[in-house]
Parts: structure tokens; C-alpha cells; sequence
């Protein structure tokens, strides 16, 4: 692992994030659109998870955290610069979540409101489940 | 900072609904000392789907008031049906009216209209999920029958599972201290997991059961639903489980003789008429006590001097 994160000079290294989540993360950062090099690896060995994904991004950039505790609260985040990890980021699951996620419930206004925000807030933190503001139907976390 | 609204039925704390309760009463008690309270002000009603019932309590408690109403009272009437969004038609409504009451078939309509506005909003029901006002006219009758809020054993029978006037009603005065309930259904009808769950969070006391005539003599309010026909997938089903709680003489034999019956109405046949003549059914009241409830919403919203 340590290879993989030296052989970047500078940049953000998601790591420990959950085998099978790293594309869903990869398109909600819209790392997709991005004009630097990201590389996406699935399914790496690890000691302590069996099987994870990475992403490694090779420029300092804003990531929106939100979205990285939202779909994965326990991948690492790790800032180098130099060859040298600058920070560490904490992740945790966010209380409020702010047009990321969309209501699924057919009957809510969001549904058919178009300028409408989409706004949930964390409802069982152990069970990864939140509530949309509006019509309160409950969202669990793998489906995220 | 934006005017308070009532979007859902925990919108208020316990004093604030106990403010507005009084006032409903005092209000009950001399409605003519409040016929000028509102003048000059309007209400805009916007009935995006047709609520009679609802639309004609807001409306008539408004002009009681001595305030006036504009609005409409279905959306084929209104610039929903040429498509515009529910925000637009809020954000223009904003410069008309001092208040909105808002009824509308989607979920959360309401917490997007008071969103788009700084006028207070009262929800009328957003699809079927949250009705507080339906709620308040309930706490208000029980406050007028019982005297109190607290201190209360209320059955409610009928479909708990989709009945949303009792998830509501249970939410909030369970806040109130000492009060516990029975819940009276069939196995297929009991109340949902997330109102189980709610209830034992709070450490609110409830009982669950299917039998009537064992349960009724503990009640000081009996709460009767509807068991509605569209629940159903099979028509067999409805036909059984629909009779299966009437109200009748011999179960109110058996009750507390200060009970106080309520239903939030229409009734099909879950109380049987000869029941209506007996004093301890207060399901026409309700809908005097709800028009004073209103009242007293309306003007404690606009800050009447009250
Ligand atoms: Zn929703």
C-alpha cells in the first residue's frame, strides 16, 4: 500500500473504502469530468478489509466530504504533498445531506417540483438511514 | 426571521399549542368580542386538491375573524394545471395575501411552499401525511370534554395502520404528562412499526389489543377510524375486517360514563347512529371545536392582540 501512495507527489489518496463502492463514489465526485489524472482501483488486497477499493487523485482539490461520509464514512483520506502525507481527513456520516441524494417516494414534492432542493437528515446513524425533509420517507444507506 | 408555521403536527412546542388551545377557547366563549381581529388582513386558501370540509372551516374561521379570504379550490382552476411550479405560484401568492393555508396532494408541499415564502403557512394536508390542524380540532375537543390534556387513557379503534389522524394525534399528546393508550384492532391493522417505535423512544405507555369489549371500560377517550376500502388488495379482506369494531349500545354499556368518542368523520359504519344521540359522542362537536381552533391559530399566526 505504501508504494501506491508514494508514487504520488502530490494529491488525495481515498483509501479503505468498502470493495464495490469505489465507482459510485468516483461518479458522485465527479472525478469523471476530471481534467488531472485519477486512478481507479478496485477490489486491492488489504490485511484488515480483504478486498477494497482506492482512488487516487493526482491534484489537491476541494472534495466535497459530504458525499465521501455519506457513501462510505469509513474510507481515509490522506492529503500529500511532496511525497508526504500533509493531513489526514476524519470522515463521519453527515446529519444533513444537501442535493446529493434523491426521495424515491413517488408521492413526494420533490418528485415533481423541479427547482425543489433535496434535502435529508440523518435519522439512525447505526443503521445508516435518513429521512427526507419533505416527506419524511426513510432512505437506508446501501442504497445510497 | 420567518414567521413561525405549522407544517407538521410537532411544530409547536407543548406551551405554544396549550396558548393557541386557550385562545380557541376563550374565543368559544365570546366569539363576538373576536369578529374584528383580523380586519384588513388576508388569507390565501389554495386548495391544490378539494377538501370541503377543510377549505370551508379555515375559510369560515378567517371571516369570523373579520379577515378576508382569495384563493381557489382545486388545482384545475388554478396555474397549477398550465404547469406551473407549486414555488412560483407561492412566490406570487407572496405579495397578495399575510397568510397561506395550503392544501395539496404530494408529500411535502407544504414545507416547500413555507419555503418560498415569509408569510406564515398553515398546512391543511399534504398527501395524506400530515393534517396538524385535523389534530388540533382532536386536542381541542378532547380539552373541552376532559378538561385537561393530561392524565388520559385514550383508546383509539379502527385502522391504526393507515390511519394518520391517530399516528398524529398519538405523537402529540403523548407529550402531554401521564397519558397512555390502547390500540384496538385487528392483527392486519395495528399501528406501523415506526409509531412502535416513536411511542417507546418517548416512554410512552400503550397497549395493544384486538378485543373491544375487554378494553373499553379503561378508556377515558375513545378515538374511532375508518377502515377505508382503497387500503385493501383483496375486497374479502375489507368485508372482514370492516365491521369487525362498531361502535354500538352495547359496547358503550360498557364504558366509562364520561367517555368522550371522537371521529375525525366521514363515518361509514363504525359507529352505529343510534350512538350519535348519546352524550359521550362528540364527533359533531368536533367540527365546531376545530372551526375555534383555527380561529385561534389564525390569529395567534398573525399576531392579533389577543
Ligand atoms: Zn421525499
Amino acid at each position: 500500500m505504501q508504494r501506491l501512495v508514494n508514487s504520488i507527489e502530490k494529491g488525495i489518496v481515498i483509501d479503505h473504502i468498502r470493495a464495490g463502492t469505489g465507482v459510485r463514489l468516483f461518479h458522485y465526485l465527479k472525478l469523471d469530468q476530471a481534467d488531472f489524472t485519477v486512478v481507479m482501483i478496485n477490489n486491492a488486497a488489504s490485511l484488515r478489509m480483504g478486498r477494497k477499493d482506492i482512488i487516487k487523485i493526482q491534484n489537491i482539490i476541494d472534495l466535497d466530504y459530504t458525499v465521501i461520509g455519506l457513501i462510505d464514512h469509513n474510507a481515509t483520506i490522506s492529503v500529500i504533498d511532496g511525497g508526504l502525507i500533509v493531513d489526514k481527513k476524519k470522515l463521519a456520516l453527515p446529519q444533513t445531506v444537501r442535493n446529493v441524494i434523491k426521495c424515491k417516494n413517488p408521492r413526494c414534492i420533490t418528485a415533481s417540483e423541479a427547482q425543489s432542493a433535496h434535502i435529508f437528515h440523518l435519522h439512525d446513524a447505526g443503521a445508516r438511514v435518513y429521512r427526507c425533509a419533505y416527506c419524511e420517507d426513510h432512505i437506508q444507506g446501501f442504497e445510497i | 426571521m420567518r414567521a413561525k408555521s405549522l407544517i407538521s403536527t410537532l411544530d409547536f412546542t407543548v406551551e405554544e399549542q396549550d396558548d393557541i388551545l386557550s385562545l380557541a377557547g376563550r374565543i368559544a366563549a365570546a366569539p363576538g368580542d373576536y369578529g374584528h381581529l383580523m380586519g384588513g388582513r388576508i388569507m390565501a386558501s389554495l386548495f391544490f386538491e378539494p377538501s370541503t370540509r377543510t377549505r370551508l372551516s379555515f375559510e369560515t374561521a378567517m371571516l369570523r375573524l373579520g379577515g378576508q379570504v382569495i384563493g381557489f379550490s382545486e388545482s384545475a382552476s388554478s396555474s397549477a394545471a398550465k404547469g406551473e411550479s407549486l414555488s412560483d405560484t407561492i412566490r406570487t401568492i407572496d405579495k397578495y395575501a399575510d397568510l397561506i393555508v395550503i392544501r395539496h396532494p404530494k408529500e411535502g408541499a407544504a414545507r416547500v411552499a413555507a419555503e418560498n415564502t415569509s408569510m406564515p403557512v398553515i398546512n391543511a394536508g399534504d398527501g395524506g401525511r400530515e393534517h396538524p390542524t385535523q389534530t388540533l380540532t382532536d386536542l381541542m375537543t378532547i380539552r373541552q370534554a376532559k378538561r385537561r390534556l393530561d392524565n388520559l387513557v385514550i383508546g383509539c379503534a379502527g385502522d391504526l395502520k393507515f390511519g394518520r389522524t391517530i399516528h398524529s394525534l398519538a405523537r402529540n399528546i403523548g407529550r402531554y404528562k401521564n397519558v397512555s393508550f390502547i390500540f384496538v384492532s385487528p392483527e392486519e391493522l395495528r399501528i406501523p412499526t415506526f409509531l412502535r417505535a416513536h411511542l417507546d423512544a418517548e416512554g410512552i405507555r400503550y397497549e395493544e389489543t384486538a378485543d373491544m369489549e375487554r378494553s373499553i371500560g379503561g378508556m377515558d377517550v375513545l378515538y374511532m377510524t375508518r377502515v377505508q376500502r382503497e387500503r385493501f388488495f383483496n375486497e374479502q379482506d375489507y368485508i372482514r375486517l370492516k365491521d369487525v369494531y362498531i361502535l354500538d349500545t352495547h359496547k358503550m354499556r360498557l364504558a366509562k360514563p364520561d367517555l368522550a368518542v371522537l371521529h375525525p368523520l366521514p363515518r361509514v359504519n363504525e359507529i352505529a347512529y343510534e350512538i350519535d344521540r348519546d352524550p359521550r359522542a362528540l364527533y359533531f362537536e368536533q367540527a365546531g371545536w376545530g372551526l375555534y381552533a383555527r380561529m385561534a391559530l389564525i390569529a395567534k399566526m398573525l399576531g392579533g392582540a389577543v
